[in-house]
């Protein structure tokens, strides 16, 4: 661990001043504003948790709707005899425990084999609950009565996103970051040196996946009336992916960049053509690979490392003239 | 029992057809088609209309349906996949890639067919009959959607393993570098390939079509029982595509009338985990990646 230089200082306070801001919000406003911005907060979240994992490997992965149902499950389940905390951490573990599954099954393999395998496990999850609620309960939907208004679902999930930047920092950090860049590099030369890479990647996609899992336990009060499709809810892990790729997998912030237009426009969208949905997910989804391969942050640094070198020419040509 | 695996061999022809579709597509032209179940759901809806339209028998509607789908999958190979397999830089690249690419495929065809037909399941009656098999009963319609696979199947066989034309299409499957010094437009084969493994699903579409309820997204389904099938019989390989299919039908058949309808899934995952663990290079696992 290197010393914290005096440019993350900086970036730390602009970040702290920013959270702050926005955890002045309920304040001033409590009704649109307020909604449209839990799921940015939301959505930032996730989407960082899964940069943290799909970013240095390039893996898509597909789970976050697996992981974010899991989550919702743990506390739907036992609101009524445990704590709400208590639930939160249980869900966090579930998520791991999934994720460890998942991994320990497909991340030995090549990357193909995973992005499969996670493309149906939402729905594979949410085929078991619904059988298990069936044959062992009597119910299909589950209610979740909590004190929270939307505002404490607000700051929780606020302080989630803070969470999983500081994890997302303390990870580049750590030996595990280390070997994540390497493996991400080359997966060849990482073994070579003496990487253990299946270990390293299952590791870090059991901290993404516990993230998403606590995100979907906070989300959990705010829907009140849970069912399983509902929480299992594919489209989360593909807006998830658009949202992450269109901002840029690069830096841990580059997801944010992605995030806060694409659930605004989404919200626009979806409140005047709700059927158009698809349509615009396909056409987000192929502007990526075509226009912005490396996101909308990548692009820009393209530009500004473009815009230095001339400048640099510019100023050598000065020079030998 | 002998219900159980009837059922699941007369589901298998049509899910064979698919599989062999992705394989052709992921195993020669090297693309993952994400959107493959949307081809197999457009094939559902034209079987649907031309017979309710016109009543053409789906059977003799293939031959306007397979010819339609290799034109369109062409196109979309050539104008959006090739742009990708040129950028590549290597192997992952282009897996990447085209993930994505094809996951803006499957939304916008869905999101197409979903404006076009709106989300209600459609049906149609077609031979709707008692056929006796070892003496219980089954749909008539099943029987002749899994005889057209068969024969479809084997077409495809001869066409592989018979003629020049299949044979660059293997040599491709197998070494693309290689496959170009031997005088083989690698890039024509892979356009083929993936046009052909378009006009199979189509077809297997048509034919689930005439005994299944379908609706516009379902797709992402078949796309994942394919992706398995595919992978439990190895990338590129006809017959173990065949005999996974065959698996995965008797599977998927016992777990619904013995455990729960609602647990198909599950099956399909179970038998994936069991080959992730013991056998991720296929059933007659040729190489090691």
């Amino acid at each position: 661990m290197s010393a914290v230089s005096a440019g993350e200082i900086r970036v730390g306070l602009a970040g702290a001043v920013v959270v702050a801001l926005a955890a002045c919000l309920p304040l001033v406003d409590q009704g649109f504003y307020l909604s449209i911005s839990v799921n940015i907060v939301l959505y930032a979240a996730l989407c960082t948790a899964w940069t943290l994992f799909s970013g240095p490997t390039h893996y898509v992965s597909l789970a976050t709707a697996a992981f974010f149902g899991v989550g919702t499950y743990s506390v739907a389940l036992w609101i009524d005899q445990l704590p709400f905390p208590a639930l939160v951490a249980g869900g966090a573990l579930a998520g791991a425990a999934l994720a460890g599954v998942v991994g320990v099954a497909t991340l030995r393999l090549s990357g193909v084999y995973f992005v499969i395998f996670t493309l149906g496990l939402a729905e594979l999850v949410r085929q078991i609950v619904t059988w298990a609620q069936a044959k062992f309960t009597t119910r299909v939907g589950l209610y979740v009565f909590t004190d929270f208004t939307e505002k404490h679902i607000y700051w929780m999930l606020l302080a989630l996103a803070v969470a999983v930047f500081l994890a997302g920092w303390l990870i580049n950090r750590s030996r595990l970051g280390f070997a994540m860049r390497i493996i991400g590099n080359d997966e060849t030369v990482a073994r070579h040196v003496g990487i253990d890479t299946a270990r390293a990647k299952i590791l870090l996609f059991m901290v993404s996946g516990a993230f998403i899992a606590i995100a979907g336990a906070i989300s959990a009060p705010r829907y009140g009336y849970i069912q399983p499709p509902s929480a299992f809810n594919p489209m989360i892990s593909f807006l998830v992916v658009i949202m992450a790729l269109l901002g840029g997998t690069s830096r841990l912030w580059g997801p944010l960049v992605g995030v806060v237009p694409f659930v605004i426009a989404m919200d626009l969208i979806s409140a005047r053509f709700p059927n158009h949905m698809p349509i615009v997910m396909g056409l987000a989804f192929l502007a990526i690979v075509y226009l912005l391969p490396h996101g909308v942050t990548g692009r820009l640094e393209q530009v500004w490392t473009r815009l230095r070198n001339r400048r640099a020419l510019a100023v050598g040509a000065e020079r030998t003239a | 029992m002998t219900h159980i695996v009837v059922t699941g061999i007369l589901l298998s022809g049509t899910y064979a057809l698919i599989a062999l579709g992705l394989t052709l597509q992921y195993g020669v032209a090297r693309i993952m088609n994400l959107a493959n179940g949307e081809t197999l759901v457009a094939g559902c809806f034209v079987a649907f209309w031309l017979y309710t339209a016109f009543a053409i028998n789906p059977i003799a509607g293939l031959l306007v349906i397979a010819p339609a789908a290799f034109a369109f999958n062409w196109a979309i190979y050539v104008v959006a996949l090739r742009p990708l397999v040129r950028r590549a830089r290597n192997r992952g690249q282009l897996e990447v890639d085209s993930i994505l690419a094809t996951f803006g495929l499957l939304f916008l065809l869905q999101g197409l067919m979903l404006l076009g037909f709106g989300g209600e399941y459609f049906s149609y009656a077609f031979l709707a009959e008692r056929f006796v098999i070892f003496g219980s009963g089954y749909g008539l319609n099943r029987v002749v959607a899994f005889a057209a696979a068969v024969v479809i199947a084997a077409g495809l066989y001869l066409f592989l393993y018979r003629t020049r034309q299949g044979t660059a299409v293997r040599a491709v499957a197998a070494d693309p570098n290689s496959a170009s010094l031997v005088a083989i437009d690698v890039s024509r084969t892979a356009a083929l390939a993936f046009a052909l493994g378009g006009a199979l699903t189509a077809c297997g579409g048509a034919l689930l079509s005439t005994f299944y309820t379908f609706n516009a997204s379902m797709g992402v389904i078949f796309t994942m029982k394919a992706l398995i099938i595919v992978i439990m019989g190895g990338v590129g390989d006809v017959r173990g595509a065949v005999l996974a299919a065959l698996a995965l039908g008797i599977a998927e058949t016992a777990v619904a009338s013995l455990i729960d309808p609602g647990l198909t899934l599950a099956a399909t995952y179970g038998l994936f985990i069991l080959v992730l663990l013991f056998r991720p290079q296929g059933i007659f696992g040729r190489q090691t990646a």
